[in-house]
């Protein structure tokens, strides 16, 4: 079994009494307690295992598979960043750079205060604003890297007040 | 008067919400409704608010701003809307809609995607009333073979002949699945379909429902679209309220229950036997066909996959006959088509057009053609299974087949427009760069192949192209097209072969002269001065990381070529326009 089981597991309950029976759920189970734990710990991972009836393996094989599972923790806010066709034609490559210097990570990694992550994403189906990315649940258009890096800057600010 | 906002997520992140937050305490008590609407289609313009007077749209503005909002407020009190004249819609704008035919979008925009009642009063559920009170299945089947109606996801397979093979499989147990796995980036008609219209992609389900025999239905739904899901979710519980949803349907023995599922982000679930796999809770990788789903799709059972556009367009189908949608379009194809116009383009956004029309219609009648006036160069279609289309070709018209001859594919109907400054080794690059990060794995040709591809492409990019390079891609393309089980694979060769195909000067000039025409690939470019411009304001010199420009102040700078590592910074700093790029 795994060595660092530390996660609080009994808030997986209420989430594995609702699913854990439910044929085909095992990628709900697994959004669910994402959400509660911001990302999906070893631990759970297993616990998930036991309770649904399925191997570890094929728990770890979804939860590696889909682009929205993290085994890592992520920093406060979560920045996806759209890599898609229409960011790509109108300077994304650019922004993420931009991003990348100001919060000194690369894509995938979390700034140093736990403020930021970056994640790069196929598309965010906004096209029509892009270059676009999304900082939590807020959509930001028409990015230039001067715009991203000052929308950064004033989210770092209101965290320090 | 009813003010409404469009709030599609493009509105919304245009700052939409907002608009409606400033407007909404100016309105209290005036007797005028604030009200949202779902995505106008207009993403060029957005926020866009809209002034109703009786069902009449008396004024579209545009482009509004919160600060904007006490005028809007005024004006709608004093009953006076001459004054937001500087916010209305110009005609050349207005353009883009009036030269559309809308079905699938013929509600987007128009009505509350909130409120049932609102799809109620534009003839909302009525057609499913006719189906269940006066057709049989094979009735329904017959209406939708005569309308020509073709999966609108991609390949554009005869809809009528999937449900009727869903319909005659042997078994009880039967299901219906949506996908609104809308993963081609640069497309989003589904999600606009979903957040301004969802009552529309409920009924047209619900009639394939009972065409083929399902009792339970599924929409699988991209998980980067929440606000797609709660508005779906609402409409689900609001239909299921007024019995259009669940147990014996508006009076009929007819049940049939809807369930969301969120998808976890892999862009290989648009295909459907993955999209199968991913619904039953796996990995989502493909499976071999045949058998396909329509004997043994999800959970072994006889199953039907269509697109959202596909059931947008059943129900106007249903009510108008199918004749009357087989009126519009080509030979081979069928009724309107959503694209969305993206890139380099001046006006953006949905577009619904009847088949038959050119891409050039589109790209320059509607779209406005190119931003800043450049040289349209190519438009892309299909997304990452599709291809690059140069200017000579612009006046193909839009079909499957028209467009499939030209090695590109309609897809799901994105359509990204470049100009000039687009490199398209970088662009195939791009998508190549997608595909190997989307292969799901399973097979050999596609999982390896296509980031053989990708390190060639890279590599030209980088100034590192090899003589031979382009005979060693076409290759490679070859083996991924006949090696690989689905789609994604079969198809991901698309990009680099139509590239190959228009602008095979652009991978020449990068190969044997290191040369990028566009620009773009920043390895292959060259940095200078120009001395005439150059006033000497030593800015650049101090921002160079490397201190490769020289010069005394009020002189002009200069750049040394071997020391210059190609950042840009100079040009970006620079105020006069002084640093020029080859």
């Amino acid at each position: 079994m795994c060595d660092c089981a530390k996660s609080d597991l009994t808030l997986l309950d209420g989430i594995l009494a609702e699913y854990a029976s439910v044929r085909g759920s095992l990628i709900t189970i697994l959004q669910k307690a994402q959400d509660v734990y911001g990302y999906l710990p070893t631990d759970v991972l297993y616990r998930v295992a036991q309770a649904t009836g399925n191997t570890p393996a094929k728990v770890m094989g979804v939860a590696t598979f889909y682009t929205q599972f993290r085994l890592t923790p992520v920093g406060k806010h979560l920045i996806m960043l759209c890599k898609g066709t229409a960011c790509h034609v109108n300077g994304a490559d650019a922004v993420e750079k931009a991003i990348c210097e100001e919060l000194k990570i690369k894509d995938g990694e979390t700034s140093e205060d736990g403020l930021f992550s970056l994640k790069t994403v196929a598309c965010l189906g906004c096209c029509s604003l892009s270059p676009v990315m999304m900082i939590d649940e807020d959509t930001y258009g028409s990015l230039t890297p001067t715009k991203a890096v000052e929308i950064i800057r004033n989210i770092r600010k209101e965290a320090a007040v | 008067m009813r003010i409404v906002i469009g709030e599609g997520s493009c509105g919304i992140a245009a700052g939409a919400q907002k608009v409606y937050d400033a407007l909404a305490p100016l309105l209290e008590n005036t007797g005028a409704r604030l009200g949202i609407t779902g995505c106008i289609g207009m993403c060029f313009l957005e926020p866009i608010v809209d002034i109703y007077e009786k069902g009449l749209l008396l004024k579209r503005l545009v482009r509004v701003t919160p600060d904007d909002a006490a005028a809007i407020a005024d004006a709608v009190k004093s009953d006076d809307l001459s004054p937001l004249d500087r916010l209305a819609i110009t005609d050349e704008d207005k353009s883009f809609l009036d030269r559309q035919t809308r079905i699938a979008l013929r509600h987007c925009g128009v009505i509350d995607p909130e409120d049932l009642n609102a799809y109620l009063d534009v003839d909302g559920y009525k057609a499913l009333d006719k189906v269940l009170h006066t057709m049989s299945q094979d009735d329904v089947i017959a209406e939708i073979k005569t309308s020509g109606l073709a999966g609108r996801g991609g390949a554009g397979f005869p809809t009528w002949f999937k449900w009727n093979a869903a319909k005659n499989a042997a078994g009880d147990e039967k299901y219906l699945i949506c996908n609104a796995d809308e993963g081609d980036p640069g497309a989003f008609m589904d999600r606009a379909v979903i957040e301004s219209d969802p009552h529309l992609l409920i009924e047209g389900m619900l009639i394939a429902a009972y065409a083929i025999g399902a009792k339970e239905a599924f929409v699988y739904v991209r998980a980067e679209y929440p606000l797609a899901i709660v508005r779906l979710q609402k409409a689900i519980a609001d239909a299921t309220a007024k019995g259009y949803l669940g147990d014996n349907i508006l009076g009929t023995d007819f049940c049939c229950r809807l369930r969301i599922k969120a998808g976890a982000g892999a862009f290989v679930c648009g295909e459907e036997t993955a999209l199968i796999e991913s619904l039953e809770g796996s990995r989502g990788m493909p499976r071999l066909k045949p058998p396909f789903p329509a004997e043994k799709g999800y959970e072994n059972k006889p199953s039907n996959i269509n697109n959202v556009e596909t059931f947008a367009n059943v129900s106007w189908i249903i009510l108008n006959g199918g004749e009357a949608f087989a009126a519009m379009g080509t030979e081979t194809s069928k009724g309107t088509k959503v694209f969305a116009l993206t890139g380099k383009i001046k006006r953006g956004g949905l577009v619904e057009i009847p088949m038959g029309l050119t891409l050039r219609d589109v790209i320059f009648n509607i779209g406005g053609g190119i931003r800043e006036n450049k040289r349209f160069k190519a438009v892309q279609l299909g997304g990452p299974s599709g291809g690059c289309i140069p200017e000579a070709l612009l006046d193909t018209v839009i079909d499957y087949k028209a467009l499939s001859a030209t090695g590109a594919i309609m897809g799901s109907g994105g359509m990204v427009v470049m100009d000039e400054t687009t490199c398209m080794v970088n662009m195939a690059r791009f998508f190549l760069d997608f595909t190997t990060k989307e292969s799901c794995g399973k097979c050999v040709h596609c999982r390896i192949g296509t980031k053989r591809m990708y390190e060639i492409l890279t590599r030209i990019t980088e100034g590192e192209g090899r003589p031979g390079d382009i005979e060693l891609l076409e290759e490679l393309c070859d083996a991924i097209r006949s090696g690989a089980l689905c789609g994604l694979g079969q198809t991901a060769p698309n990009p680099v072969l139509t590239t190959i195909k228009y602008f095979r000067d652009e991978y020449e000039a990068h190969i044997n002269e290191k040369r990028c025409p566009a620009g773009e690939c920043a390895a292959l470019r060259t940095y200078t001065i120009n001395k005439d411009a150059c006033r000497g304001c030593t800015l650049c010199a101090k921002k160079c990381p490397v201190g490769a420009i020289t010069g005394a102040v009020k002189e002009p700078h200069a750049i040394d070529a071997d020391k210059c590592i190609k950042c840009g910074q100079c040009k970006t700093v620079c105020r006069f326009g002084a640093v020029e790029v080859r």
